[in-house]
């Protein structure tokens, strides 16, 4: 009964193979009904076998017409920094460059490189700066950017900055394995970017 | 089938993205203005205990930590 049951499975995957299967959010439960019919006729007394998208939740979906408002969620580790606000866009340093957010973006996952992130509102505009992180744009306008440290630019001690910079400037000149280099460039980029960040 | 993709340069060099996240939030923590540096230092601190396990039971832990005194 069970050989029969795979022979019927692979008919009719054969059979849809020509058609485009629809994105788990566009059809919440797409249930083949000619499959079910099938196996009710082979095993009448067993229930269809569940797909995984069965046991999903369904996506939240994508609102017909874009949002107003950008809900943004920017967590650190040790605290939430923004969760769930409503803000008009925000501006994030991915390693592509500055990528600016607006309600109804394409969703992207965006790496973030060090640099600053501002979030405006209104004619609020906060500025903090990123040490790096991941963006996820969602279709529904959410944000949810993640970083290991955020800081706001006016806690940055400008001094320390240009130790650091003149320090693993040094430093790159003088590496020698490639781990050195790799460590000596992360400092140079790091500090470049705070140094841009509070001139500016 | 050697992947031609440009890797960033720490990859390149043996590093992981966990390691390079972590220097770039230490070297960001290190120019911060005080007192925020003290509290961000501490962040920095590691505590952890480590047992090699032998015949189902747990070894004397070796401790590896920060906080001095323990």
């Amino acid at each position: 009964m069970f050989r029969q049951a795979s022979r019927l499975v692979s008919r009719s995957i054969t059979a849809k193979s020509a058609t485009n299967r629809a994105f788990s959010t566009e059809v919440p439960s797409t249930i083949d009904s000619s499959f079910v019919e099938a196996w009710k006729k082979v095993a009448p007394n067993m229930d269809p076998p569940q797909t995984p998208s069965s046991f999903m939740k369904p996506r939240p979906s994508t609102a017909s017409s874009i949002p107003t408002k950008l809900t943004v969620n920017f967590v650190l580790p040790y605290a939430s920094e923004l969760s769930g606000k409503e803000v008009d866009m925000v501006i994030i340093p991915a390693t592509t460059g500055q990528m600016g957010v607006l309600p109804g973006h394409v969703p992207t996952i965006a790496e973030l490189k060090p640099g600053i992130m501002s979030v405006h509102e209104g004619t609020d505009i906060k500025k903090y700066f990123v040490s790096s992180g991941f963006a996820f744009l969602h279709a529904n306008s959410v944000a949810d950017i993640i970083a290991v440290e955020a800081v706001p630019l006016e806690n940055i001690d400008a001094s320390q900055v240009q130790k650091g910079l003149a320090e693993f400037t040094q430093k790159l000149a003088s590496a020698t394995t490639d781990l050195e280099k790799a460590e000596a460039q992360i400092g140079v980029e790091v500090h470049s970017a705070m140094n841009a960040a509070l001139s500016g | 089938m050697a992947s031609t993709a440009a890797v960033p340069f720490w990859r390149a060099a043996g590093m992981t993205y966990i390691t390079y996240s972590n220097i770039c939030a230490n070297l960001v923590r290190n120019c911060l203005k005080e007192p925020l540096k003290a509290e961000a230092l501490n962040r920095e601190k590691v505590h952890f205990s480590l047992s090699k396990w032998a015949g189902g039971k747990p070894e004397k832990p070796i401790l590896r930590s920060d906080t001095p005194g323990v």
